[in-house]
């Protein structure tokens, strides 16, 4: 069968871009810490922390995991065994904290 | 200078996809662990607040002491992606220190883990004392236990290196084995944030 193209493919970042992408997540994990800590921020929190947990966890996927630069396939692969899984999650929680509430 | 594994690995097998067929593998493997972490993580979600005894989540939690060692997780994800660059320029010496460097910082993880887990035990949370302990010991152990084969496939990697089994265009092996650290890495950021930063509604027996 004949091999077909992936223009998607592109070369993998260098060293100091993988610096530049793990002083974000450092930064980003201070963040999350410190508003942790902030009483005024504690009706936010919960919205807050899960938007910079979701940053972080596609600052890794994205560049160090390679899907940027990679084959959509991969991304596919991946990403809809993961939006199984959320929703998995999503489910129960509605439909069990309800019944223990 | 290349950087790009991907491209070469192509042309090594002939596929249908033209994609590295050990590398869709191991995205396959990935995803299915997708579906094995999100029930457990929603299984403590489910049950958080819901203990009828103690200890308490906010009894027992250290998140200075956990923020660290979610620092050093996360930092082990550099110098892993560090190792594949070095090999993917033929930079052996570059590709042994960033693998120890990685077996070094998830050992650290894995050790502050066994901690945390000890001290809680002492403090009385057990594996069966109430349904945090037992959501919670099993998540983390599984994500523990997740990092501990990460450890002893970064050493192999280390041992084929040191024999000079693992040359420039075998830097595959080392992408496949960054993928499943990364994946770790991942997971992690996400049990840190649920299960640590978002507190828990305190059990109705404390109202």
């Amino acid at each position: 069968m004949q091999e077909r193209a992936h223009p998607r493919q592109q070369r993998h970042p260098g060293p100091a871009e993988y610096v530049r992408i793990a002083v974000v997540l450092a930064v980003i994990t201070v963040v999350e810490v410190a508003i942790y800590y902030i009483e005024a921020l504690s009706g936010m929190l919960v919205p807050i922390l899960l938007v910079l947990s979701a940053l972080k966890f596609a600052l890794v996927a994205l560049w160090f995991m390679h899907l940027k630069f990679d084959s959509r396939l991969f991304s596919a692969i991946f990403t809809v065994p993961l939006a199984v899984a959320a929703a998995v999650f999503i489910a129960l929680l509605a439909l069990f904290q309800r019944l223990f509430t | 200078m290349e950087h790009g594994g991907t491209i070469g690995h192509a042309a090594e097998h002939a596929t249908s996809t033209g994609l590295d067929n050990r590398k869709l593998l191991m995205w396959a493997f990935l995803g299915s662990d997708c579906l094995f972490f999100g029930p457990l993580i929603s299984t403590y979600m489910l049950f958080r607040g819901k203990s009828l005894t103690g200890p308490y989540p906010h009894e027992v939690f250290d998140i200075p002491y956990t923020s660290v060692s979610a620092f050093v997780l996360l930092m082990s994800s550099l110098t892993m992606v560090l190792a594949l660059a070095a090999i993917q320029r033929g930079d052996q010496r570059g590709l042994r220190i960033w693998l120890v460097a990685t077996a070094l910082l998830g050992s650290v993880f894995v050790g502050g883990q066994v901690y945390e887990f000890t001290t809680f035990v002492h403090e009385g949370l057990t594996l069966s004392v109430n349904v945090f302990g037992t959501s919670f010991f099993v998540l983390t152990g599984f994500h523990g236990a997740h990092v501990t084969v990460g450890v002893l496939i970064l050493f192999s990697l280390l041992g084929a290196s040191m024999r000079g089994q693992l040359r420039r265009e075998d830097s595959l092996r080392v992408e496949l084995a960054g993928l499943y650290w990364h994946f770790v890495d991942v997971v992690w950021i996400v049990i840190f944030t649920l299960v640590y930063l978002i507190p828990a509604p305190l059990p109705a027996v404390l109202h």
